[in-house]
């Protein structure tokens, strides 16, 4: 039995042990909104946050998050608003086909996260591990950007 | 004011939500899962098929050739390639038998209890093999296609040249690597229809396709397309061998059955962009003007034709690049190998013959020391010159501007010279190239299809859009809305659009070839002009007026010049039963002709152009390569969605840069070695600076608004400005794609720059 903390609802899951995190997130639970690329921790469209932490799914069995707390793309609106973040993905034209985009939001919040200024080349190395083959990057760097510029005037 | 205004994107919400659903975010009632059988070897006679006894089949549907109603064939040019092998194998990967189980797990544990036993095959692997037809693979020279362009006598002109330069110039595969691998599910109604709903770019391909394979009728057959995780060419042709298997599924287990590859199977099974040779042999004046051209493409098909004798055509027309040049023999030959067929991928045949035309441009300003910009400038197309086919560029000719444009804002001439000669352990260069892409279909293509789409009008004054072009992430669904907005002169959220159903909307032809914008585009106007011509015609006849005191602006008709009624009131009057639906076909601007035979004519109805400036940094321990900037030029024409149009230039270019400097594939007797995303490299956020995009618009006269086709143009040019930045920085001349450190380096043993400095 597994124990977890999805988007800030329990969740008690009775799932073999060795489960892939990104499978039980996708088939169990029906959060099919991160993605699978490559199923080997390459492409990042898995990224979920754990404890504050970004990480592949795919690369998680799902007994290595008992009593974890789990952020998904799912969660990062609240009540049908978007975050920031995802306001500005939305705005700087950062999605092409979009298979990317949960993956990048969420590598997006957690450096968000741990550090309320970066550069971009800071923005650049945190979505290194999360691949487009879309957008070249330019707007979904511009877009964090100004989500970063958007929050320091709130502040 | 829509067009040429960047509103944001229509599908952005539910993609930044994660509510958008690809194939594999669905899951039907009792759906099955399918895995597949291949080929492991690359030419072979399968002798028999072992069944282990190991293995309980009966919780598992097993699938093979036999089980195929119609033709066991994937339809598309040439009807040359099986759904599923019969007899023999001509690559590996190839599809032998199919299984489907109630869970993904045991669809493809049920996959290694069967064995598959050949009698193998020589098997020919190479371009050179197949041109010394070392077995015969298709017909009497395992030659799928040929054309010859000629224009002068090139002979006659390369003899008299002041100045002859020859090269040659090599690339490899690419794959397309959407982010999404390709998923189909296929579920068979009560009533017989087949439906498929899936990750593709041409619902109508896949249609065709399943006709033929199960006999079926136009409306036994349903496509739909979901949210598509990225095409790029890869989802053109492909995903009717998806859907084919999914369905055979589905039909013989009773239920639906969800067939999704992971990606190495997609690596293995999917087409990718095909390797060629191209030799070019350039006569010159001695004050750099070109005179003669010979060039000779061999492009490697791999074991079936896909789509092979169209890449060729556009590879051949484009090999020259945007230059004038009287004397020109132009001969381009697609082969059949024993390797995964390859198909369409962006840039269509462009890339590579865009790499060696502007490679050799560099060649020749280095052998006879012209400045690569001069040379270029002295022999470029402008409006009024006649293009290796014939055809007169009577307007929207954008050379000089993005030339002009992309010098100025990078600094080129100066850098060039200061980059010259540089002893450090870190070197820059700077590079440059010049290109097009024609829009849309290439010759009679758009002529033969004449794609349609249609609007329909209802009772709330609602305009919905219909067609078969697809959304697979470069913006259909924000750009057509923002056509018939304009075209209407109303607001965008009146404006709605039709699932990509092909029980529900056109068939605009498919979604490829720079042509959803331009093309189907200009048919969506068309269908939304028809619609106002509809209305005012029905709006005279209840008023008693004659139809040409009718007349209509901005959501308002008037007789005259008193307003007679607004739209919504039209729709409340006329749209009460049903809405009203007007449909265009697409014709070709006036005065465009085309002949096969002869392979001259308008080519395409229009080109776009680009100039794209790359500076690199190359470290002389290692040679790596670092990118430092990247410019991009492009004259789009009309930029509908500025901000769309930009990301599309931005993501090509990008994938051009793979192209160039990182993307191979590696073979090794027939099979793909690095089938995963450790050894297969595309560029990284880290690899890529930030990006230059500058459009500038010389519009069309028959684009929607004056747009051109862009989605593949910004693929063709990154790869050489990338290689003629190295070749500033080291004087390392690259000839073959990718530029790796290795390729640098060797290219640096061979020319005398090493030898100078030892
Ligand atoms: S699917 Fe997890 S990193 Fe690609
Ligand atoms: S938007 Fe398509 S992969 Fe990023």
């Amino acid at each position: 039995m597994v124990r977890v903390k999805i988007n800030g609802h329990e969740h008690v899951l009775q799932t073999e042990p060795l489960a892939r995190l990104l499978d039980v997130l996708r088939e169990t639970l029906g959060f099919t909104g991160t993605k699978e690329g490559c199923g080997e921790g390459e492409c990042g469209a898995c990224s979920v946050i754990i404890d504050g932490e970004l990480v592949n799914s795919c690369l998680i069995p799902i007994c290595q998050v008992d009593g974890c707390e789990i952020l998904t793309v799912e969660g990062l609106a609240v009540d049908g608003e978007l975050s920031l973040l995802q306001q500005c993905f939305v705005e700087y034209g950062a999605t092409q086909c979009g298979i990317c985009i949960p993956g990048m939001l969420m590598a997006a919040k957690a450096l968000l996260d741990s550090n309320s200024c970066p550069t971009r080349n800071e923005i650049r190395a945190a979505i290194a591990g999360n691949l487009c083959r879309c957008t070249g990057y330019m707007k979904i760097v511009d877009a964090i950007e100004a989500a970063v510029a958007a929050k320091l005037e709130v502040k | 004011m829509s067009v040429g205004t960047s509103v944001t994107r229509r599908d952005a919400q539910s993609k930044v939500t994660g509510q958008a659903l690809y194939v594999d975010d669905y899951r039907l009632p009792n759906m099955w899962y399918g895995a597949t059988v291949r080929s492991t070897v690359p030419h072979a006679r399968i002798k028999n098929i072992h069944y282990s006894p190991n293995f309980d089949w009966s919780q598992v549907v097993i699938c093979d050739y036999r089980d195929i109603p119609g033709r066991n064939l994937v339809a598309l040019i040439y009807d040359d390639q099986p759904l599923l092998a019969e007899s023999i194998v001509r690559h590996v990967g190839e599809p032998i038998v199919l299984v489907a189980a109630p869970s993904k797990e045991l669809a493809r544990k049920a996959t290694r209890y069967v064995t598959i036993e050949y009698e193998e095959l020589p098997a020919v692997l190479t371009i050179e093999e197949s041109l010394a037809r070392k077995q015969k693979l298709f017909g009497e020279d395992n030659i799928f296609k040929s054309y010859t362009i000629t224009r002068g006598n090139v002979d006659e002109a390369l003899a008299s040249a002041d100045i002859v330069v020859e090269g040659t110039y090599r690339v490899g595969h690419q794959e397309q690597l959407y982010i999404e691998p390709n998923g189909m599910i296929a579920t068979v109604q009560a009533d017989g229809t087949l439906l498929v709903q899936g990750s593709l770019q041409c619902p109508y391909y896949v249609h065709r396709a399943l006709k033929e394979l199960f006999e079926l009728e136009d409306d036994k057959v349903v496509v739909i397309q979901n949210t598509t995780g990225g095409g790029f060419g890869g989802k053109e042709e492909f995903p009717s061998v998806v859907a084919g298997h999914a369905a055979l599924l589905a039909r013989k287990a009773g239920r639906p059955v969800k067939l999704v590859y992971d990606r190495s199977e997609d690596f293995i099974a999917s087409t990718k962009r095909h390797p060629a040779i191209i030799r070019h042999r350039t006569g010159l004046t001695r004050d750099g003007r070109l005179i003669a051209a010979e060039i000779d493409l061999t492009f490697d098909g791999g074991a079936y034709c896909t789509l092979s004798p169209v890449v060729l055509s556009r590879g051949v027309i484009h090999a020259l690049g945007p230059y004038n040049c009287p004397n020109v023999r132009i001969s381009g030959r697609v082969v059949a190998t024993n390797t995964p067929p390859n198909g369409a991928f962006r840039g269509f045949g462009v890339p590579q013959a865009a790499f060696a035309a502007e490679m050799q441009m560099e060649r020749i300003a280095q052998v006879a020391g012209f400045s690569p910009v001069e040379l270029r400038r002295k022999n470029m197309l402008r409006e009024g010159d006649t293009t290796v086919t014939g055809q007169i560029l009577n307007y929207s000719v954008g050379t000089a501007q993005v030339l002009d444009a992309a010098i100025e804002h990078s600094d080129y001439l100066n850098k060039l010279q200061i980059y010259r000669n540089q002893t450090g352990s870190k070197r820059r260069g700077i590079g440059l190239s010049l290109y097009y892409h024609g829009s849309g279909f290439t010759g009679s293509g758009e002529e033969k299809i004449k794609g349609r789409a249609a609007v329909e009008f209802d009772k709330e004054a609602r305009i919905r859009i219909l067609t078969g072009s697809t959304e697979i992430g470069q913006g259909t669904r924000t750009i057509f809305p923002q056509i018939v907005a304009e075209e209407l002169g109303i607001d965008l959220a009146q404006i709605d659009f039709e699932e990509s159903n092909t029980a529900k909307v056109p068939d605009s032809g498919p979604t490829v070839a720079s042509r959803t914008c331009m093309v189907v585009g200009s048919v969506v106007q068309k269908a939304a002009a028809a619609l106002k011509a509809e209305l005012i015609r029905r709006i005279a006849l209840s008023c008693s007026l004659p139809e040409e005191g009718v007349s209509y602006k901005r959501g308002i008709f008037y007789h005259q010049d008193q307003p007679l009624m607004t739209l919504t009131e039209a729709a409340a009057r006329f749209c009460q039963h049903s809405p009203i639906r007007t449909e265009a076909r697409y014709s070709s601007p006036p005065g465009i002709k085309w002949d096969d035979a002869s392979y001259t004519g308008d080519a395409y109805p229009v080109y776009a152009y680009a100039a794209d400036v790359v500076e690199v940094e190359v470290d002389m321990d290692t040679y790596e390569v670092k990118l430092i900037s990247v410019l991009t030029v492009s004259d789009v024409g009309k930029a509908i969605n500025p901000r769309l149009a930009e990301g599309q230039i931005e993501g090509g270019t990008v994938q051009a840069l793979g192209y160039g400097l990182y993307e191979e594939v590696f073979w090794k007797d027939g099979h793909m070695l690095n089938t995963r995303l450790t050894n297969y490299i595309i560029p990284t956020a880290l690899d890529i600076p930030d990006l230059e995009t500058i459009l500038i618009e010389n519009p069309y006269p028959y684009g929607p608004f004056g747009a051109k086709g862009i989605g593949e143009l910004p693929m063709d040019g990154g790869a050489p400005a990338a290689v003629a930045a190295i070749a500033n920085a080291t004087g390392a001349f690259i000839t073959q794609l990718p530029a790796t450190p290795e390729r640098i380096l060797e290219a640096l043993c061979q020319s005398k720059h090493l030898s100078d400095s030892l």
